[in-house]
């Protein structure tokens, strides 16, 4: 589903590479989980993917269902089917919630082709998802994330998720910031909409994340590069040992 | 001395073109209107409070061509129930008027008073003559000289509907001079919508008083031709409890000067004057207000935003005066432009000039691109760049529009502004 060969980044600003050199494919169905160490280029990996200004490829290449993503501007990425729920998402005053949704959903619809959302019918579905992830109607109705906590800003990312029906969810450190409760309000969110043709990157520093969204496989992250994969087990080793031995490994 | 003396030759060479009208009530007003004019000089480009605004084509004798917008508009107030008054370059038209008649409140036209005794005496060119001081505002004081027609107002209950002034633009050249009179009594309540181009050069005051207990709302749109050009001033006085609303779109337009100036005369008066216009290319636009307390717990808001491109100007001059004695005033200032390229330029000027010891004001003025973030955001949700541009812009106007009360006028006039925006959209 989506397949990165030997991607190399750089900040566009600075003469500085971040990523040197990633291979990573993930198959419909499954979540992959991506750890490492502060700075060793998770979220700037998810940057590049989504299409954000200031990072520069410089080798590599990029495909989502064989379709070559880093040439699109980051509306065509959403359209082909990639969603990046954000580690900070950005708050957006004098834009209801509920707009944005209904722009978002039918703007999509659009650039694929397909009949756009009747108010009716998004109203009904999105309801419904709301009250899922316990978001009432008060904040479908606030201003995009503004004034939102931690919690309910994350929430609000998973209920985008879930409305966009992308076929690819990548989560930049989704946890970072939720208390117990939250967390398993997202986790079950997340777990919901696993599905046979969709495929997961978690992004997470911490292996507690992976205790309510189980990964099929593990990545660890290093320097730009990806230097151990393994399956859930490699997830509870970095938890016990932290990242020390595998970075003196790949060293 | 050169400078000052043309000043003074331009003035004339303005009046020289100009017929004061005799008799009726109004006639010694005019006459005192015109010699305030004589003394004070038309505006010049060395006045300090035309500082950014050049007023020359304003003051010159002839008004410069306007063209006409050669396509299909509906107007905006077209879906609401109101009470029609319909000026074509100035000129009443009766045909596409309504009665002049409605519960709650008498209305007439200037052009048609022409009693020795009539309430507008005690209005008509007052509140001007009270707004020259501290400032000059001698395009006003020519409007009141020379206005050859307008509505005057009586409200003394609460008005049926709204009136809508609506002014049409046919000519290329034409040169109008409007002046309305609106008196509210006490508990009186009454709604003014204006729209239209009106003229291809506008001069319009508007003098409102606002007794104990009413409430004044004022809902303005100017657009459409794009080299049109109007000073207008609203002066208004406010007594105990009363409310004055006043919000105004604008968009396109190669010159626009709105003056407001506002006296909160009684205790616990509410004042707010809000603005959002929006320019592409060659327009300039100018907020000038001036809200004076003079009473004791007022509340006065002044919400300015603009959205400028393609090497488009806006202006905000705002002052607070807060007399000796007007404590517990609650004064709130802010004005803000969205610049979308490096060519547009938005010039500021918030004063705040207080003698009370127990207020409190904030003002606030910023000009900002848009945010890099916020589109990011969108755009990575599926929102094409054009189109989340346009959702951040309505979001940045928000806080002035968001001054209408009424929810359907604030529709309307929404929809203004995503049509202007949705007609430049690039991507």
């Amino acid at each position: 589903m989506l397949e990165i060969k030997n991607l190399h980044v750089k900040l566009e600003e600075e003469d500085k590479q971040i990523l040197k050199g990633v291979d990573l494919t993930i198959e419909a169905g499954k979540v992959h989980a991506i750890m490492g160490p502060n700075g060793s280029g998770k979220s700037t990996l998810s940057y590049v993917l989504s299409g954000r200004n200031g990072y520069e490829v410089t080798e590599g290449e990029a495909t989502l269902l064989g379709q070559d993503i880093l040439e699109l501007d980051p509306e065509e990425r959403a359209a082909a089917g990639l969603f990046l729920a954000f580690q900070y998402p950005v708050e957006i005053p004098g834009v209801g919630n509920m707009t944005f949704l209904r722009t978002a959903v039918n703007a999509q619809r659009k650039a694929r082709g397909e009949e756009e959302m009747s108010s009716t019918e998004f109203l009904k579905v999105v309801r419904e998802k709301a009250k899922e992830l316990e978001i009432g109607a008060d904040m479908l109705k606030r201003p995009v994330n503004v004034g939102f906590s931690g919690g309910e800003k994350k929430r609000n990312e998973i209920l985008q998720m879930a409305m966009l029906e992308p076929k690819l969810c990548i989560l930049d450190e989704t946890d970072s910031g939720l208390d117990v409760d939250a967390m398993k309000l997202v986790s079950d969110g997340v777990n919901k909409l696993r599905a046979p043709d969709r495929g997961f990157l978690v992004i997470t520093h911490y292996q507690r994340l992976l205790d309510h969204i189980t990964p099929d496989v593990v990545h660890i992250m290093y320097d730009g590069r990806i230097v151990k994969t393994g399956g859930p087990e490699l997830a509870l080793e970095v938890e016990k040992n932290g990242y020390a031995d595998i970075m003196a490994e790949s060293a | 001395m050169a400078a000052l003396q043309r000043k003074f030759d331009d003035t004339e060479a303005r009046l020289s073109g100009l017929t004061l009208p005799e008799g009726g009530w109004s006639a010694a007003t005019r006459r005192d209107a015109l010699s305030r004019v004589r003394s004070m000089g038309l505006p010049h480009a060395r006045d300090e409070y035309w500082k950014y605004t050049k007023p020359a084509t304003l003051v010159q004798p002839e008004a410069p061509a306007a063209a006409l917008f050669a396509g299909e508009e509906t107007p905006i107030f077209d879906d609401v129930d109101r009470l029609k008054v319909v000026f074509v370059d100035g000129v009443f038209d009766p045909e596409a008027s309504d009665a002049l008649s409605m519960s709650g409140i008498t209305i007439e036209r200037l052009a048609d008073s022409n009693a020795d005794i009539h309430w507008a005496r005690d209005l008509y060119g007052k509140l001007e003559l009270a707004g020259q001081s501290p400032v000059e505002r001698p395009l006003a004081a020519l409007n009141t000289a020379f206005a050859t027609d307008g509505v005057l107002i009586h409200a003394t209950a609460k008005a049926e509907k709204p009136v809508n002034l609506i002014y049409i633009h046919n000519s290329e050249t034409s040169d109008a001079i409007l002046h309305h009179c609106i008196k509210l009594d006490e508990g009186a309540e009454l709604t003014v919508l204006e729209n239209g181009p009106a003229a291809a050069r506008f001069n319009k005051v508007m003098e409102v008083d606002v007794a104990d207990k009413a409430t004044f709302h004022h809902i303005r749109t100017q657009g459409r031709d794009h080299e049109r050009r109007a000073a207008t001033n609203i002066f208004g006085r406010l007594g105990r409890e009363s409310i004055f609303k006043s919000f105004t779109l604008t968009a396109n337009g190669v010159l626009t000067r709105n003056e407001c100036v506002l006296e909160l005369t009684g205790d616990d008066a509410v004042a707010h004057v809000a603005g959002a216009c929006m320019g592409d290319g060659d327009f300039h636009h100018d907020d000038t207000v001036f809200i004076t307390h003079d009473a004791v717990n007022c509340e006065s808001r002044q919400v300015f935003k603009k959205v400028l491109r393609n090497g488009a100007t806006g202006v905000f001059q705002g002052k607070i005066l807060v007399k000796k004695g007007a404590q517990k005033t609650d004064g709130y200032q802010i004005s803000q432009s969205l610049l979308l390229d490096e060519d547009s330029q938005f010039l500021a000027k918030p004063e705040l000039e207080i003698y009370a010891d127990d207020v409190a004001c904030s003002h606030g003025s910023t000009s900002g691109a848009i945010d890099e973030e916020a589109l990011f955001y969108l755009r990575s949700r599926g929102v094409p760049q054009g189109h989340a541009e346009d959702l951040l812009t309505l979001a940045f106007l928000a806080e002035a529009v968001l001054e209408i009360e009424d929810q359907d006028l604030q529709d309307a006039v929404n929809g203004r502004i995503e049509a202007w925006l949705m007609r430049r959209r690039t991507a």
